[in-house]
């Protein structure tokens, strides 16, 4: 299991061809209370890129952006009762959804946690 | 000292000096004229046995059949109170209230925040309040005068050739916009694809361009708050129907680049919207037609001082350049060859109209704020409406280089600010936030800036102060944040607790939006038993 980051806050775990997508916990604490989250529908198609959800807060409600192309397998539906979930533990029990990747390659453009960390202190 | 009542005068009605603690309870709840108030129909629960504040006709005893099957099968749950609790129990909920006619609204809003009186003067005058706008049209040549003289003033401030009259409201009116640009570019067989959307535009730009069928592309903006030109330049091509931009934008901000993207985006065969909520910065000053602006909407009920948010309708305005005068919806008031002013609704499209895009509305418009709005011009004159502009931007800049120094201000070295002034939480210590400082506020008598927007700056806090504010008043105000912006920076624990002083202490707001409460039930036993209205017969 491998975990990237993306520049827009995102995080993909990937296993095989499945892969985990959550906000990141840095994306959470910029947001402050998360109290709503779009999820995409299972079984829709997304390219790389593409807004596939969006999560509202007290402050915004910012699009969240899918790191890989594929299929939604899975979304997580605990969030519609404790959106509260993605500030407790955004990389972790408040991911969004589950993806089946079309195209591999498309994760060597994203950055691994070190250089996630990096990109952070940059901003 | 910068404090009201500095007489220190009090209407003491007797010598005896025995202080009661400050938190001393009442019996009452209410604190003197600080007054609680429960729920309407907590209201009615507490006073038991139902009563009724007007008298209902007895039911028919037959009712035909077709409405017989929609009759009540219980009684409707009204509040049940007489006409004086109503009132009284309405009155007291506008106490806890804060509103335009009791102090300043620093919010960075599209709204005008005073609505002068003699403009409702004007609207009430029976001629203006008690048409129809289904009367005769000789009946009501003063009404439409008002349009075509509001018409006017709003093409000569604006430099443009025409104007739909009919939106709403700003949102409505950039729709407005976008239609006539649609049709524009359809009649000369060249539908395109996307509306860009500057990161300095409000909100409701991209959510217009997509309503109107477009994809919409965001153009980053620079450090000093503006359009990237440059990017903005690289993505022009002929799939770009056209740019929506918001000038001055939401980092109160002048886009002084205004005339190079339109020049841009005409070269590549696309059209300017520009949102104009915050032409009370530029009016008298700046004209958007010499820009090259195509289409702008005018919140009258900014500019041009109409109530709205503090109680009316808004209403938007569409100025249009020559190439999409032709698209104008109808209906809008044009004069015969009498002399008559006439309005050109649907049957003489065909004659009169024949490009245009259609109809936004189903009569022409907010005639209530076109007699507002043209009274306010009327009554400042050219001249008088520059100074609004000079005015406002004055009192901004104001705000701006006076609290510079305590809150971090991203655009400062950017040159003056528009309408308004915008700071950041980067200079708050770590802990203390923009929502601590809006909370402070209400404690110290105001209503909050907006915060958290424009996204573009961290913790944003946008403060517009309008014209119509005095330098004291701004001193006030000024004297207030500076307090708090020190109160956070000696970390001052009690900030992350306020408001402490508001009829409300400080709302769980994630918890409102994550499961809101949105309808009344009675709690179980007798004392909830709802004390209905008894409504018609037995």
């Amino acid at each position: 299991m491998t975990i990237y980051f993306t520049e827009d806050h995102e995080w993909i775990s990937v296993e095989g061809s499945t892969g985990i997508v959550g906000i990141t916990d840095h994306a959470q604490e910029q947001l402050g209370d998360i109290t709503f989250v779009e999820l995409p529908e299972v079984g829709s198609d997304y390219g790389k890129g593409d807004s596939v959800s969006v999560v509202d807060s007290v402050k915004a409600a910012s699009d969240v952006y899918t790191p890989v192309s594929g299929t939604v397998t899975e979304v997580n539906t605990d969030l519609e009762e404790q959106p509260e979930l993605v500030n407790n533990d955004a990389e972790g029990e408040g991911w969004l959804f589950k993806v089946t990747l079309s195209d591999k390659s498309e994760l060597e453009g994203l950055m691994d946690e070190d250089a996630y960390k990096t990109f952070l202190e940059s901003l | 000292m910068n404090t009201i009542n500095r007489s220190g005068w009090k209407p003491e009605m007797g010598e005896v000096d025995v202080h009661a603690p400050e938190d001393a309870p009442t019996a009452s709840g209410d604190r003197a004229l600080n007054l609680e108030e429960p729920l309407i129909f907590e209201l009615r629960a507490a006073d038991g046995a139902g009563k009724c504040g007007v008298d209902f006709d007895d039911m028919p005893d037959a009712m035909s059949p077709g409405i017989a099957k929609f009759a009540r099968k219980k009684q409707v749950e009204l509040p049940a109170l007489a006409e004086p609790e109503t009132v009284r129990h309405y009155t007291r909920l506008s106490r806890q209230n804060y509103a335009i006619d009791l102090g300043p609204f620093p919010l960075g809003s599209c709204t005008m925040k005073h609505n002068p009186r003699l403009n409702e003067a004007v609207a009430r005058l029976p001629g203006f309040a008690d048409i129809h706008p289904l009367q005769p049209m000789d009946t009501v040549q003063g009404a439409y005068a008002v349009i075509e003289q509001l018409a006017d003033w709003l093409m000569k401030l604006t430099n443009m050739s025409a104007v739909a009259m009919s939106p709403k409201a700003g949102a409505h009116g950039e729709l407005c916009g976008i239609l006539a640009m649609r049709a524009a570019l359809e009649a000369r067989g060249d539908a395109r694809e996307v509306i860009l959307v500057p990161e300095s535009a409000h909100g409701t730009n991209p959510a217009t361009a997509a309503f109107a069928g477009y994809g919409v592309e965001n153009i980053p903006a620079t450090k000093d708050g503006r359009v990237d030109l440059e990017a903005l330049k690289a993505r022009l091509g002929p799939d770009v129907a056209g740019v929506m931009i918001t000038n001055p934008n939401t980092c109160g901000l002048f886009e002084r680049d205004m005339k190079a993207i339109s020049d841009a985006v005409h070269a590549a065969g696309g059209l300017v919207y520009c949102d104009g909520a915050n032409f009370n910065a530029i009016v008298g000053k700046v004209r958007p037609g010499d820009l090259g602006v195509d289409a702008m909407h005018i919140n009258l009920h900014k500019t041009f001082s109409t109530p709205h948010g503090g109680g009316g309708p808004g209403s938007g305005p569409v100025v249009l350049s020559a190439a999409l005068a032709p698209f104008a919806p109808i209906p809008f008031v044009r004069r015969d060859d009498k002399g008559r002013l006439r309005m050109v609704e649907e049957r003489q499209r065909p004659d009169q109209a024949p490009q245009s895009f259609g109809r936004m509305a189903a009569f022409h418009g907010q005639m209530g704020m076109f007699t507002r709005a043209l009274t306010y011009m009327l009554s400042h004159g050219a001249d008088g409406l520059r100074q609004v502009a000079e005015d406002a931007v004055l009192n901004a800049n104001y705000i701006l280089r006076s609290l510079e120094d305590v809150l971090d201000a991203p655009y400062a070295d950017a040159g003056p600010c528009m309408h308004e002034a915008l700071f950041s939480d980067d200079d708050l210590p770590e802990g203390m936030t923009t929502l601590d400082i809006a909370k402070g506020l209400i404690d110290e008598g105001f209503h909050p800036m907006t915060v958290y927007f424009p996204l573009v700056v961290h913790g944003a806090m946008l403060v517009e102060p309008t014209e119509t504010e005095s330098k004291a008043g701004l001193d006030r105000f000024i004297n207030s944040m500076r307090s708090l912006a020190e109160r956070a920076k000696a970390g001052d624990q009690s900030l992350k607790s306020a408001p402490h002083f508001a009829p409300r202490r400080r709302m769980d707001e994630a918890r409102a939006a994550r499961k809101p409460v949105l309808t009344w039930k009675a709690p179980p036993g007798p004392a909830g038993e709802p004390a209905l209205c008894e409504l018609g017969g037995s």
